[in-house]
């Protein structure tokens, strides 16, 4: 099972890779929708199918919406030319890499080993949560019922972003 | 402990797209590889090796299931992430119409 994830998840970062380096932005494009439909096999694999469907939707969409921006614009990549304080910029990422690689050595030093998680706060939501909710999936009965306020939020930034888009894309403001 | 590792080097290869490149597009693509990692990182914490999917049915134990509370906060993530790229991807393309190029070198003048 970890072999196959590592396998597909190589593949993703190969992906990402050629996406970052890519010179035309339609091929960019392509790339990272590559790594968005491995992420739906990973989650296939580990064996969460709503978030599968949701992430299907959700390359899908964003695929579309960056075709129809760079078809509507420009496809050509810049030649990055290197400039003075390039020194200071490799030493800056260099310095933000290691920081971030010690948070993730505090984070996943107080984790289970992978496939031997045991539910803490959610046993409550495994053993109960059919007669509570009345949900046989138990990621709706969490999502609707348990953690209702969230998904409400959820809502509330969609159509802030939704009203957000109108607002920026619109040409002609009303009088 | 593999995958855990995986994950982190893709969210390294994002962070180093939104640090070096100068193409909107590019760094929205980049931010889009961060968020897939990050996606990716939560999901596996989750996972219980010979567990099911956690939808209840005739045969299925409870006790042998992943956990549905990280796949519940993941679904919520990846719904707002599409909200955001949208919304970034409006803003690249107005400032598009405006400039006439995607290099954020050249769009730097903040007047008006």
């Amino acid at each position: 099972m970890e072999v196959m994830l590592s396998v597909i998840i190589g593949f993703m970062i190969i992906a990402s890779i050629t996406a970052i380096y890519a010179k035309d932005l339609l091929s960019a494009i392509i790339a990272q929708g590559f790594v968005g439909y491995g992420l739906v096999i990973c989650f296939l694999i580990l064996r969460a199918p709503d978030l599968a469907i949701i992430q299907i939707v959700m390359e899908t969409v964003t695929l579309i919406i960056m075709v129809a921006v760079v078809l509507d614009s420009s496809r050509e990549e810049f030649d990055i030319m290197p400039d003075k304080t390039q020194g200071v910029t490799i030493a800056a990422s260099f310095l933000f890499a290691l920081v971030l690689l010690i948070y993730f050595n505090r984070a996943i030093s107080g984790l289970d080993r992978f496939g031997n998680h045991t539910l803490r706060m959610s046993e409550a939501y495994v053993t109960g949560a059919a007669e509570q909710t009345g949900s046989a999936n138990l990621v709706a009965g969490v999502l609707w019922d348990f953690r209702g306020y969230d998904t409400l939020g959820e809502a509330t930034v969609l159509f802030t972003a939704a009203i957000g888009v109108i607002t920026i894309i619109r040409l002609v403001g009303k009088k | 402990m593999t995958v855990f590792i995986l994950s982190f080097l893709m969210l390294l290869v994002g962070v180093h797209g939104v640090l070096t490149r100068r193409n909107l597009i590019k760094v929205v693509i980049s931010l889009t590889i961060i968020e897939f990692s990050i996606f990716l990182m939560l999901a596996l914490i989750g996972f219980i090796s010979g567990g099911e999917a956690p939808i209840l049915d005739a045969g299925i134990s409870a006790g042998r299931m992943v956990d549905p509370l990280p796949q519940a906060m993941v679904l919520t993530a990846i719904v707002i992430a599409l909200a955001t790229n949208a919304m970034l991807l409006t803003i690249a393309i107005r400032l598009y119409k405006k400039y006439g190029t995607f290099d954020i070198r050249r769009i730097n003048e903040l007047k008006g």
